[in-house]
């Protein structure tokens, strides 16, 4: 097991230098002068020249990719072009909200996405197998942003039951410990922003929660039946275990398997949907500004979001990868 | 011919599937005669008649069936026209992946070695950044615009087909009839391209249905964060995008796009699903 996690770890270098290398390149991809497209129209030749020399841009390529992993190397990530202060720093302001969005969102679709699947397994052919089989692969095909806007128009809109857009209503406080506000309002014994938070999450969870939930429900369905039919289902059956029993203790343990695999490589998809989703809901998170940088393009917080999912991602597929092996003898031996 | 026959009995079993297909014809006729089909010019504005509900509201009038926009364009016609910039972009994005992908896995699986470790290097580069993320940096280089999104979809695509490409080359390339030809003196070329690449092509076929349904569904979500297409051209997400305004006084607006990019992506999805039962059983439930 050693070996693998060694090898394993190795293997992330190159991944890890490939992706400096892209987001590094992506200032000198764009057409024109980096400066001159921060400053806009408007500016002289002087301060595209200063700004040239502040970043670094007057220099070979290759010293200005070494000084790019040096300053990486210290945590230094740069500055907002727009806002002058440090992108970790902004980074670190909206990251809570995108994992408080994105948790619950999973959540929903775990719970949901492995209850349908169960009973599509067990039930198969029936009208509910069909019915939660073509929704799954509706859910698959809906924009996330239109069943967002849906969602809005319905609950918010026509029967007031859920706020439109946003984080926490603003007659709310909430003190700043984790960041996530469901745990820092509870931490805080604060309950009535503890209903607020929870009511401002329900839609956009559903609505980024919609696609990983149908694809959760296939795996399982799948999982399920392959497990089902397998010899020791039917001693299980034989030794007179109850239905539940069997498919709750038998079945369901070794289906897991794939299913938490794909819960974990989903992780990618889960943020392409919090992109789309925060854009929609106003949600306070990193989707929603780095787009906001893209239209004013600030390339060093797009250069550094970009850097910094990416590794975060490196570092999931790691683990899933980890947990796989050890789950899995078959992998770790090979 | 009678492959053919076999294949078209064996598609039709799956009713959903035959459902997608038609679908998707009607969509493609749709595109090609939308000139005829819509009652009105996507782009001509007419301040006089702007948000009316559609036909079957108290308040809408049967000139416009869906309705009209904040600019008085008329929504039937714009979701008409827009059928042909999905079908566009879903068509450039899966030529680029194709084709870039394709070259990249059989050259990958042919060679093997350090040519294959290097490829697939780059796959997996590709692969660590979340696809919307890599495409919005590649919008970023090249500006916002439907040329810039359809490239960058394009080139998120390209990893999935490389894989499956290679996966499917492996499994053929020691095969008899390979060596065979190889022995009777066929160039690497002719042994990549016209031996063994018509025996893989199963996969490559479902996987291609499949990433049309997605790459429209990027495109619209692109043009919906106001990163793909640019008003006034009738995208029906960058449409969803000018509605949200909208929401609480012309629901109307938010609706019918979202139908239009759900019903393609569905009929997409199913059209693969059918597929992927006849061409290549195997790969179904995974």
């Amino acid at each position: 097991m050693f070996s693998y996690i060694v090898k394993r770890l190795l293997w992330t270098i190159p991944t890890l230098f490939g992706v400096t290398l892209l987001v590094f390149s992506m200032v000198h991809l764009t057409p024109g002068d980096p400066a001159a497209a921060i400053l806009g129209d408007k500016a002289n030749k002087q301060s595209i020249a200063d700004l040239r020399a502040q970043m670094g841009l007057d220099k070979p390529l290759y010293m200005q990719y070494f000084i790019y992993i040096k300053n990486l190397s210290h945590g230094d990530f740069g500055k907002s072009a727009n806002s002058d202060e440090e992108v970790m720093t902004e980074f670190m302001d909206r990251f809570p909200a995108t994992v408080e969005l994105s948790m619950v969102a999973m959540f929903f679709a775990i719970i949901l996405g492995i209850g349908a699947g169960i009973v599509s397994a067990v039930k198969r052919y029936s009208i509910f197998d069909y019915g939660s089989m073509f929704g799954a692969l509706a859910g698959v095909s809906m924009p996330v942003f239109w069943l967002g806007l849906v969602l809005i128009y319905f609950f918010s809109v026509r029967l007031e039951w859920l706020p439109v857009s946003g984080r926490l209503g603003y007659q709310f406080d909430i003190d700043h410990i984790t960041g996530l506000y469901l745990v820092d309002s509870l931490l805080t014994d604060n309950i009535p922003a503890f209903w607020d938070a929870l009511k401002h999450l329900i839609l956009p969870a559903i609505a980024l929660g919609t696609i990983p939930m149908a694809i959760i429900a296939r795996m399982t369905r799948s999982s399920m039946i392959e497990v089902m039919k397998e010899e020791y289902i039917k001693t299980a059956r034989a030794k007179g275990c109850s239905r539940f029993q069997v498919i709750f203790i038998h079945a369901l343990r070794n289906a897991m398997m794939p299913v938490v695999t794909i819960i974990g490589l989903m992780l990618g998809s889960l943020f392409a949907g919090a992109i789309l989703t925060e854009t929609t809901f106003s949600w306070p998170g990193i989707g929603k500004w780095l787009v906001n940088a893209v239209y004013q393009r600030d390339f060093p917080v797009i250069q550094s979001t970009t850097l910094i999912i990416a590794i975060i991602f490196i570092i999931v597929n790691f683990i899933v990868d980890l947990l796989y092996a050890f789950i899995n003898p078959k992998i770790r031996l090979s | 011919m009678e492959q053919l026959f076999e294949f078209i009995k064996q598609y039709k079993k799956n009713k959903a599937a035959v459902a997608g297909f038609i679908v998707v014809v009607l969509l493609l006729l749709t595109a090609i005669f939308a000139p005829i089909v819509a009652p009105y010019s996507p782009d001509i504005q007419n301040l006089a008649d702007r948000l009316i509900p559609p036909m079957w509201d108290a308040k809408g009038v049967s000139s416009h069936i869906l309705g009209t926009d904040d600019f008085g364009r008329d929504l039937f016609s714009r979701i008409i026209f827009g059928s042909r910039i999905s079908l566009m972009v879903g068509a450039i994005s899966v030529g680029v992946s194709l084709s870039f992908g394709l070259v990249m896995g059989i050259v990958a699986a042919y060679f093997g070695g350090k040519t294959d470790l290097f490829i697939m290097r780059i796959v997996d580069i590709m692969l660590s950044i979340p696809a919307i993320l890599l495409a919005i940096v590649i919008v970023s280089i090249l500006g916002p615009s439907l040329f810039s999104a359809m490239t960058a979809i394009g080139i998120v695509g390209i990893p999935t087909y490389a894989r499956i490409v290679r996966a499917s080359v492996l499994a053929e390339r020691e095969k008899e009839y390979v060596i065979a030809s190889r022995i009777n003196g066929s160039s690497n070329i002719r042994l990549m391209f016209a031996v063994i690449l018509p025996n893989c092509a199963s996969p490559i076929i479902v996987q291609a249905t499949m990433g049309f349904a997605s790459a429209v569904l990027e495109a619209a979500g692109l043009s919906f964060l106001g990163l793909g297409a640019q008003p006034p051209t009738p995208e029906w997400g960058a449409m969803l995008s000018d509605s949200l305004e909208f929401i609480t006084t012309a629901s109307w607006m938010i609706f019918y796009p979202g139908v239009a990019i759900f019903l393609t992506v569905l009929s997409f999805n199913l059209m693969g699903d059918g597929l992927m039962d006849v061409l290549d059983p195997k790969l179904k439930d995974k």
